[in-house]
Parts: C-alpha cells; sequence; structure tokens
C-alpha cells in the first residue's frame, strides 16, 4: 500500500531526508521513533504534501501509484490523513463544520454522493461517543481553546470519520495524560483493520504497549538507520539512541 | 466678456434649459447637473411644489458644499457634471438579449450562489427585465399576498415617490428629519436628486409580519444610483429589513449616493440587514462602483433600538458610515459589519454611536477582510453627551489579512464628556497562516473551500445576525468575493 523508495526532501533549501525508504503493507502498523530533528515530521508533511517540502529524489508510491505531484486534498481524498502533532485552531468554524467540509469535500474529489444532514450527524455523534467528546465540544470552534488532550482526541475523531487507508499520527501521545492515552490509543485499535496502515510516531515506549506494532523503524539523519519488531522500542527505552544505532552498525 | 459673446452663451443656455425640459415624455436627463434637470426630476415623479422646493433648497446648498476628503481612499476626481442624474441611456444594441448573451462569468456566480433562472435574467439586466420582474411575481402572486398581508396590520411598504404622494403628512415630518439636506456632501447631493427608494411605516404596536426582503431581492436589479429610504417604526412597533442583494450588480453609473434614514419611536426597533455587492472592478482595478453612502438611525424614543448589519463585498469605493443617534433613555444602537476588500478595491467604513440619552448602550462588531492590493479601515466615532450618564459602549474590530500586499487599518474615534461612561475597545489583526491552510487542505478540503471556511468562521459573530435565508447565502459570497486571493 505505501512504499517510499530513496525519498531525498528539502525544506527550505536544506536537504532534511536523505535517502529515505520504507514499506508499510496493508493493515500493518509500523512505529517511526528516531531522536529530536531526524527528520520524522518531515516525513509526515511530505506524505500529506505540504507545500515547501520539495521532493528532490525518490517517490512515494501509494497503491501503486506516485503520488510525489498531486496536491494535498487529492491524498487526502485518495486516503492519506496526517494526526498533527499540534493541530490548528480555526476561529469561528465549529469541529461539527470543519469535519462536514471535509468530508463532503473528499467526496466530492472521488466522484461519490455526499453525506446528508442527518446521515452525517447520525455519523459524528457516534464517533464523538467512542472517544468521549461531548456535543459541546462538537459546537466548539475547532481546536480554539481545547487542552493537549481534547485537541489529540479531536484528531481521533476526524480520523474515525474520514476513514482514511493510511494513517499517520504524528506525536498522538504528546501532551496527553494516561487516561487520555488510553482513550486515543483505543480510538486507534478500534480503527485497525486488515485495509488501513498506520504510519505511528513516538518517542516513547508506552504508546507502543497500547498501540501495538507489527514494526518499528528507527530514524535518525534523514534515512531509516534500523527496522525492527516492538522489542526495538524496549531497548530504545534502556540504553537511548546512540548507543542502539551504534551497536546495530 | 463681450456683448456679443454674453448674448451667444444666453441664447446656447437658453436651449439648454428648455431644449429638453418641455419634453417631459424623455426617459432621461442629459448629463451633468443644474436646476432644470431637478425640475426635470420632479416633473417626472408629478410631485407636488413642497417636494421640488426641498430638492431645489438642497442643490443651492449643495453648490456651497467641498467633497470629503478624509477617507483613507484614493480615485480620480469625479467630475460631477459627467455624470446621469436621472436613467442614463441604455444603449438598445449593448444590452443582453438572452441569457446566452450575459457574460459567463457571472452566470457563474449566479450558479454558484444558487439564484433560480428567471431571476437570474431580472439580475443581469436581459432586456425586457421589467417584464420579468412582473412574471416572477405573477407566477408566485408574491407581490398581491405580499400587500394584502401589510395592508390588513396597517403597514405602509411602498416607493417614495408613491408615498410623496399618498403619505404627504409622514413624508414632510420625517424625511431629512434624520439626515438633515445640509449633513455632507452626497447626502445634499441625494436630496436634490433621488428618484429611487422605500418608504416604510410601522404603525403603533405593530410587528411586521415579514422580513422586507422577498421583494427587494429581485427589485434590487432596478434600483437607482440615489436610492432614497425612510423607514419609521413608531411606538412599539417592529420591522426587518433588508436591502440589496447577493448576486454581483453591474451599473452603467459609476456614482452611488444613497441616504437611508430610519425613525425609532418608544419601545420600536428596526433591524436593517444590507447585502452590497455593486461591480467592484475587475482584477486590475478597472471599472467599478463609487459608492457614498449615508445612512442614519435616530432612536428618538425611549427603549428603542435599531441594528444595522452590513456584508459589503462590492463597489471599487465604498464610503459608509451607518450610525445612530441614542436619544431615548435606555435606546440601543448595534452595528454589525463585514467588510471585504479583493483585488484594488478600496473600503472605509465603520459607525457612529451617538450616546446623548441616559442608559443607551452600543455595540459594535467590525470584521474587515483584505485581500489582494486592496485597502480596507474601519473609521467608528463613539460619543458620549455629558448628560448620557450610564452610557455604555462595547467595540471590536478584527481585521483579517490575506496576502501581503494588502492593507487593514483600524480609525476609532472616541470622545466622552461623560466620566462615568463604560467604553471597551478591542482590535485584532491577524492572518491566514500556511499552517492553518495547509490543515484544512490535508483534510481534503481545497484551497478556495479552506479560505472560506476560514473567512466564514472569522466573520460568524456578524453572519449570525442575518436573517436566516440571507445568511447562507451571504456565506457562500464571502468565499466568492476572495476567489483567486490564495495560491
Ligand atoms: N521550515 C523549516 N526551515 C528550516 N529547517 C526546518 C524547517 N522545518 C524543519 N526544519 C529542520 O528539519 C529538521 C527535521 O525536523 P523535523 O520536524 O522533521 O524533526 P522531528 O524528527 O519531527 O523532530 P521532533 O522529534 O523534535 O519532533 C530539523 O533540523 C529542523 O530544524
Ligand atoms: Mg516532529
Amino acid at each position: 500500500m505505501l512504499e517510499i523508495k530513496d525519498l531525498h526532501v528539502n525544506v527550505f533549501g536544506k536537504e532534511i531526508l536523505k535517502g529515505l525508504n520504507l514499506k508499510v503493507p496493508p493493515g500493518e502498523v509500523h512505529a517511526i521513533m528516531g531522536p529530536n530533528g531526524a527528520g520524522k515530521s518531515t516525513t509526515s508533511y511530505t506524505l500529506a504534501g505540504r507545500a515547501g517540502y520539495e521532493v528532490t529524489k525518490g517517490e512515494i508510491d501509494f497503491f501503486g501509484e506516485d503520488v510525489t505531484g498531486l496536491a494535498p486534498e487529492e491524498r487526502a481524498a485518495r486516503g492519506i490523513f496526517l494526526a498533527f502533532q499540534y493541530p490548528l485552531e480555526i476561529p469561528g468554524v465549529s469541529t461539527m463544520n470543519f469535519l462536514k467540509t471535509a468530508m463532503n469535500s473528499q467526496a466530492k474529489i472521488r466522484g461519490e454522493k455526499e453525506l446528508n444532514a442527518a446521515e452525517f450527524l447520525r455519523a459524528v455523534r457516534a464517533a464523538a461517543k467512542e472517544l468521549n467528546i461531548s456535543e459541546d465540544m462538537l459546537k466548539r470552534p475547532l481546536n480554539v481553546g481545547f487542552s493537549g488532550g481534547e485537541k489529540k482526541r479531536n484528531e481521533t475523531l476526524q480520523m474515525a470519520l474520514l476513514k482514511p487507508k493510511l494513517a499517520i499520527l504524528d506525536e498522538m501521545d504528546s501532551g496527553l495524560d494516561i487516561d487520555a492515552l488510553k482513550l486515543v490509543a483505543e480510538g486507534v485499535n478500534k480503527l485497525r483493520s486488515p485495509d488501513r496502515s498506520f504510519l505511528v510516531i513516538t518517542h516513547y515506549q508506552r504508546l507502543l504497549d497500547y498501540i501495538v506494532p507489527d514494526v518499528i523503524h528507527i530514524l535518525a539523519g534523514g534515512k531509516i538507520v534500523m527496522s525492527g519488531d516492538k522489542s526495538l522500542a524496549v531497548q530504545l527505552e534502556q540504553n537511548g539512541y546512540d548507543a542502539v544505532i551504534a551497536k546495530a552498525a | 466678456m463681450s456683448e456679443e459673446a454674453a448674448a451667444l452663451q444666453e441664447l446656447t443656455e437658453q436651449k439648454y434649459k428648455y431644449g429638453f425640459v418641455s419634453d417631459i415624455e424623455s426617459e432621461f436627463a442629459p448629463k451633468g447637473l443644474n436646476e432644470d434637470v431637478i425640475r426635470f426630476i420632479s416633473a417626472k415623479k408629478n410631485e407636488p411644489e413642497w417636494m421640488l422646493d426641498y430638492r431645489l433648497s438642497a442643490y443651492k446648498r449643495w453648490l456651497t458644499m467641498e467633497e470629503p476628503t478624509w477617507a483613507k481612499l484614493h480615485y480620480p476626481k469625479i467630475d460631477f457634471q459627467d455624470a446621469f442624474y436621472y436613467s442614463a441611456p441604455k444603449s438598445k444594441t449593448d444590452g443582453p438579449h438572452t441569457l446566452e448573451d450575459v457574460d459567463p462569468e457571472m452566470l457563474r456566480i449566479y450558479e454558484k450562489l444558487g439564484i433560480p433562472l428567471h431571476e437570474q435574467e431580472v439580475l443581469a439586466g436581459v432586456e425586457q427585465r421589467r417584464v420579468a420582474v412582473d412574471a416572477v411575481f405573477d407566477s408566485v402572486s408574491v407581490v398581491t399576498t405580499f400587500k394584502e398581508e401589510l395592508s390588513k396590520v396597517g403597514v405602509i411598504f411602498c416607493p417614495i415617490s408613491e408615498a410623496v404622494h399618498a403619505h404627504p403628512e409622514l413624508v414632510k415630518k420625517y424625511l431629512g428629519s434624520v439626515v438633515p439636506d445640509t449633513d455632507n456632501f452626497y447626502a445634499t447631493l441625494n436630496a436634490a436628486v433621488f428618484s429611487e427608494g422605500s418608504f416604510v411605516y410601522i404603525p403603533p404596536g405593530v410587528r411586521c409580519p415579514m422580513e422586507l426582503s422577498t421583494y427587494f431581492r429581485i427589485n434590487a436589479a432596478n434600483s437607482g444610483q440615489f436610492e432614497r429610504t425612510l423607514i419609521i417604526a413608531d411606538a412599539g412597533a417592529y420591522v426587518s429589513y433588508l436591502e440589496g442583494c447577493t448576486a454581483p450588480q453591474r451599473d452603467e453609473n459609476q456614482l452611488h449616493a444613497a441616504v437611508v434614514e430610519l425613525v425609532v419611536l418608544d419601545d420600536a426597533e428596526i433591524k436593517y440587514s444590507t447585502v452590497q455587492n455593486w461591480f467592484p472592478g475587475d482584477e486590475n482595478g478597472k471599472g467599478g462602483i463609487y459608492n457614498f453612502v449615508t445612512k442614519r438611525a435616530d432612536c428618538r424614543g425611549k427603549n428603542s433600538k435599531v441594528s444595522w448589519t452590513q456584508v459589503e463585498t462590492g463597489s471599487a469605493i465604498t464610503w459608509k458610515y451607518p450610525s445612530c443617534i441614542l436619544r431615548g433613555e435606555n435606546s440601543v444602537g448595534e452595528f454589525y459589519s463585514i467588510a471585504i476588500a479583493n483585488n484594488y478595491q478600496q473600503a472605509d467604513t465603520g459607525t457612529k454611536m451617538i450616546h446623548l440619552g441616559k442608559n443607551t448602550s452600543s455595540r459594535i462588531i467590525s470584521k474587515g477582510i483584505s485581500a489582494g492590493k486592496a485597502q480596507n479601515t474601519y473609521r467608528g466615532l463613539v460619543s458620549i453627551n455629558a448628560r448620557a450618564d450610564g452610557a455604555r459602549n462595547f467595540t471590536q474590530c478584527d481585521s483579517l489579512l490575506i496576502g501581503d500586499q494588502c492593507g487593514a487599518h483600524t480609525v476609532p474615534y472616541i470622545q466622552s464628556k461623560n466620566p462615568k461612561a463604560i467604553l471597551e475597545h478591542e482590535a485584532t489583526t491577524s492572518k491566514i497562516s500556511d499552517d492553518q491552510l495547509f490543515y484544512c487542505l490535508s483534510r481534503g478540503i481545497p484551497t478556495e473551500e479552506a479560505v472560506s471556511l476560514i473567512v466564514n468562521g472569522f466573520c460568524r459573530e456578524v453572519l449570525q445576525q442575518l436573517p436566516m435565508e440571507f445568511a447562507v447565502e451571504a456565506q457562500k459570497l464571502v468565499g466568492l468575493s476572495l476567489e483567486g486571493s490564495v495560491g
């Protein structure tokens, strides 16, 4: 489903990704760990198609199609979803309205029928309930004045409704207390399915205790330097990146 | 001047003077403004002597006045003798014959706004539009049912020229009582030459049974360049009035100068909403309407209330300050405004809240959006009289910038002669950030829709003030006005 081949990316003229290779088969959860500044967020922005993240070499194959030339909204409509490390605030636009606009826009790009108001409401309410998001919060302006945990729950809600084929979670666990972490992880786990893959970016093993990955990759210096099973996270937690990477080299 | 020249001049003037006035059947007055043109307009409307005198005295006054230049607006000096003041001639061959002749860009916008076909014809000025208007009305019998319903409760709603004949006592009493014919250059000009406009009178204790809007949606297409509106809400009355139209409107007359007067008596309320979308000029700043408007409400009675809501997206130049004179005790004035300026548009708009009575309060919410190379200025005055004990005002001015070549300016004037008055002022300036845009894009929302969504969010408090069915159209309009401003 996702195959990144020899990806080189410049951000504002500076090369940040330097030959990244990664393959995520359908239904699998892959974690990416790595030191600060390694290029994890850069990878997620590049996958989502952000302007300013210039692919100078390599390709991103998504279901056999190279998506590097596609606009972000086209990629979203094809099923790429990015849960932001720092979700943005949009004053005056309720979560409800935002979600409806997003779902309808994607349907339109895909040439599908838009949901009617009743269908939409039913879907939102059901998903919100699972994530313990109140009706009141759905009506509040998107992310404005939300706590860190509320923002992350809201990202999970969006993911649940947009039903992506590839969900990239950039530090989903940052700023979450233990209960919120469980709630968000449960939300993610419920969405696991044979035709949906996840790329989970995190610094901590703790998240991976709840969202158990099939493979863990270590990203350093703009490329994947090591891959392994979930025991890799335990090693990292105990010894730190330098030691683990040095041992492998 | 030689005797010969003087004689010649007299002769030519003479000719000019009577050449067309005698021809009352003529559809239009020639270019330029003089007493004869005013007599012509008055004669066309078959006006009584007092109305003509009113116009002539305004005209004399106007000749002594200077154009205001204090607004942050730049445009070439207007030659007032180079304009038409009554029914500019329309060249028969130029006008569209069917919708197929209409600028496809206009049709695309009508489509996006969801305007029905028969209304599109009227708005686009397809020939025989008067027939079309009647056809629209006949088909749904809007006018008949609507007039019946209004007259049942004693509401008077008619063209101002009709009111001059049918209700002279009301017109004499109230016309010019809020905006005197000495008020300002453009208002005085309007007093001299107005020919179109509406008159509304709501009798004591009556709540107008409908929004006075449906009618205007269509009729706006025929509205003139010097509109004059007078609305009176008698004691305990209520009316919601809607002016304008979301569809883009073109007019061969570049100069517009309307006057709106609202009179609000004890315990009465007027809600006045405007959507202004006159042709703003093209993306290079060519063409476009110059719109100089004087709107004022006089809250004469105690517990009276006026609420102005405006969505200003059109015109090349907007000069407009809907105001409230809060005379009656406990009277309330509100001003909710969205002003969008894109490309080379310039808007200088705001309000004046004049607190004269005790315990008067006012609320100002202004949302200015600038894009392209546009300049957008909020200019507002809050004035508190020494006797206005317990007066309070809340002002919030928010500016949103799209791109880095536009400008937003806030010019609040506060004059308080009462130390106990409570005045609050908040102002913010923000930009649509790349981060916000990318967040929307990553959810599958394309750029133009994302801009529309963000801007509509920014304007929410004002949009909420609009009558329901209009709010939906206004939201689409906000998005359309900013097309092409990003990316
Ligand atoms: N706009 C930018 N201009 C210049 N450099 C940038 C820009 N954005 C990111 N970088 C640089 O790219 C490198 C990778 O950043 P990135 O955000 O991808 O790291 P990360 O792995 O997500 O780190 P963290 O764990 O701290 O979130 C960093 O050195 C960062 O300073
Ligand atoms: Mg990061």
